[in-house]
């Protein structure tokens, strides 16, 4: 196992210095440039104890720690030093860190992360420091002071920002994602219904109470709306269309009504534009509107189903689609006004589905369920067509999304009998389970 | 109501009765003859009481009366021969009017006594009714269309099947059905709602080209959310891929 990630993890660090390489030589916050698979060492940080000032901030201390623990072991950018190496003393504050026995052995500690909680009636702060302990004068990374309500709920988020910020300062600037939320679609309501959660998990909430079908969740750039996939009757019809929700005031936003099945949202890298796929004029096509439902454009000319399209996030110029135009439905490439189409050809036959493309534009993930086998999450580099397989053996595992770091994906697995969400490293690492309760699916990572 | 009116009954019998007595008597001293016969027999008197005069079917009323001069009584239906005076219970399966007839050497008389029944709440209709409902003529004869494997073309078998749903469509032009597209659950949500769309539309097209107004018919696409059958087998996706009828409303 260990041994197959990391000749994965080889691969995925050569197409990446490939495709760095010839598209963007100076794209210095991509995860592949900051020590994911690339076969460097990764940082070597230690995470004692927080410190609670008072006896009644000890549980959202502990709550605090545990949070940040799990990001930052999650962040994918650095090695945590495992606490039996820790020096018995927990510093709370720089006057209290003995920078030596951290960075000797055997904890050998590159970075010590550390502060103190304080619960003040119904306030929360949170005193954190990153100290260089590699470094003989032991200088502060990182100093801030994060405030908030001395709740469960606010104890978990600062350790996010906390988190978040240790990995900015350590990945050269890319800032974490403990503060992203992924929308899904969950039934365990009794309807297929969106619903949205923190990145790791917690905070599982419902969204919509459409009882109905609600599908394909996709974040606007801003994180602000959810468009999707919703059957709402209008007079006695009832069909397919393009819902928008509203995440700021709780409710949906009109967007305009079409002729037989719209589904599929994809917003443009600046949330101006929309494209989805539509039946309205017969076979189902890919269209574009602003996000208002306005200056509607056909993309797609052929016969049979085009859909699931996906911008290039970082240039808005192209598309990813899936067409059965050929037979079964497999990737096409095209320019976002729907000129030079090109298939995406793959070394093996089966039906290739749920593009999407990386944040720094030069990775497509998808799934592909080739002859002999299950769905799989692939990732292809665009330009050099290598491939990477990230998932293997375990059940059907579909419609992958990024992180905003380009460093994680979430997807949908069936490995455990039922269909739930999961994310994982984008090397294929570290398979985090996030849903347990009904059957969850079509996750999506918001850019922030 | 009812027991006012049987009281009243009684009383009418009585006064009649008794007229009719007094006449009798009347009529005798207006027609004496010098020597005054003997005294004719009594004319026999009854009383015929129903107790609760309103019941349900199957249950029990009792039926009581009572006579005078009056050698043999009789109450019908059903009861037959009974003591000049008492009581017996009765089961009657309809609203029924009992008789006592008194018979002496005096003459007879009659009385009589009602039984309201309620009729037991009606039997279920025999399933096959006369009268066969528009959903029901339409569920026996409008059938699905079946597809292959990522394909919306129709195949010999869905022409043939559509041929006949739209004689039917033909027979009974009121009716309007939405064509539902569905799909089995290999291919990705996305893809499939596209691909259900075609299967609708490629029977509503069929349809159309047999003369059936596109007007009466629409289309919506399920993709795989609404499977029929939810085992992982091509028997069980066969019956997923489909297109669907439904009679609207």
């Amino acid at each position: 196992m260990k041994r197959t990630f990391k000749s994965r993890s080889v691969l995925l660090a050569a197409l990446v210095i490939l495709g760095s390489c010839t598209l963007q030589p100076a794209a210095a916050q991509d995860w592949f440039k900051t020590g994911t698979g690339l076969g460097v060492s990764k940082a070597r940080v230690a995470v004692p104890d927080t410190a609670a000032r008072s006896t009644d901030a000890q549980p959202l201390a502990k709550t605090f720690h545990d949070v940040l623990w799990s990001d930052l072991d999650y962040s994918g950018i650095l090695d945590l030093v495992s606490p039996s190496f820790y020096p018995v003393q927990v510093p709370s504050q720089p006057s209290e860190l003995k920078a030596q026995d951290w960075a000797a052995a055997p904890a050998n500690s590159y970075m010590v992360a550390y502060g103190n909680l304080t619960v003040e009636g119904t306030n929360l702060a949170f005193a954190g420091f990153l100290s260089d302990v590699h470094n003989p004068a032991a200088p502060l990374a990182l100093q801030k002071i994060y405030r908030g309500a001395a709740t469960d709920a606010d104890a978990r988020r600062l350790a996010h920002q906390f988190a978040d910020d240790i990995i900015g300062v350590l990945s050269g600037g890319q800032t974490g994602v403990a503060q992203t939320k992924i929308g899904y679609v969950s039934s365990r309501s009794g309807n297929k219904e969106i619903w949205v959660m923190d990145y790791d998990g917690a905070s599982q909430q419902q969204i919509t109470h459409l009882r109905s079908i609600s599908l394909t969740p996709r974040w606007s750039p801003d994180a602000t709306r959810i468009a999707f996939t919703c059957y709402e009757p209008f007079r006695t019809v009832t069909s397919a269309q393009i819902c928008i929700y509203s995440t700021v005031s709780n409710r949906l936003i009109a967007f305009p009504r079409f002729r037989g099945t719209n589904s599929s949202p994809a917003w443009s890298p600046d949330g101006s534009e929309i494209a989805f796929m539509s039946s309205q004029n017969g076979d189902p096509e890919i269209y574009v509107a602003d996000s208002g439902g306005a200056h509607l454009r056909r993309v797609t000319f052929a016969a049979g189903v085009s859909t699931s399209p996906t911008w290039n996030p970082k240039t808005g110029k192209q598309m990813v689609f899936v067409s059965d135009r050929a037979g079964t439905p497999v990737l096409y490439l095209a320019n976002s006004d729907g000129s030079n189409v090109e298939k995406l050809d793959l070394p093996d036959m089966g039906y290739v589905i749920d593009p999407a493309w990386s944040p720094n534009g030069q990775l497509i993930a998808f799934s592909w369920r080739r002859p002999s086998g299950n769905y799989d999450i692939y990732v292809m580099d665009i330009v050099t067509r290598q491939l990477v397989e990230l998932t293997k053996d375990q059940g059907r595992n579909e419609r992958p999304s990024w992180a905003p770091d380009g460093r994680h994906l979430v997807f949908e697995s069936t490995r455990t009998g039922t269909r739930q969400i999961w994310s994982m490293l984008a090397d294929g690492s570290q398979p985090h389970e996030l849903t347990f309760e009904g059957q969850n699916e079509s996750p999506n990572w918001s850019s922030k | 109501m009812q027991q006012g009116s049987i009281r009243k009954f009684a009383l009418v019998f009585g006064l009649v009765a008794l007229a009719l007595v007094g006449g009798g008597c009347k009529k005798k001293v207006a027609a004496t003859p010098p020597a005054p016969p003997p005294a004719p027999p009594a004319q026999p008197t009854v009383t015929l009481n129903a107790s609760p005069s309103t019941v349900n079917s199957g249950q029990t009323v009792t039926l009581s009366w009572s006579s005078t001069n009056a050698t043999d009584l009789d109450i019908e239906p059903g009861i037959g021969k009974v003591a000049p005076q008492g009581s017996t219970p009765a089961n009657p399966t309809q609203s029924t009017t009992y008789t006592i007839t008194a018979t002496g050497p005096g003459g007879s008389a009659t009385a009589t006594a009602h039984v309201d029944v309620n009729a037991p709440p009606p039997p279920p209709p025999p399933p096959a009714a006369a009268q066969p409902s528009m959903s029901d003529l339409f569920d026996q004869n409008v059938k699905d269309a079946y597809f292959d494997l990522d394909k919306s073309d129709l195949r010999p078998d869905a022409r043939a099947t559509l041929t006949k749903d739209a004689e039917f469509l033909r027979s009974y032009p009121q009716a309007r059905v939405s064509l539902e597209g569905h799909c089995d659950e290999r291919g990705s949500t996305e893809y499939n709602l596209g691909l259900g769309q075609r299967r609708a539309d490629s029977a509503k097209n069929f349809l159309v080209s047999l003369g059936i107004s596109a007007d009466r018919m629409t289309t919506v696409s399920y993709g795989k959310e609404r499977p029929v059958c939810t085992e992982h087998n091509e028997s069980c996706w066969q019956q997923n891929r489909r297109a669907h009828f439904v009679l609207s409303k």
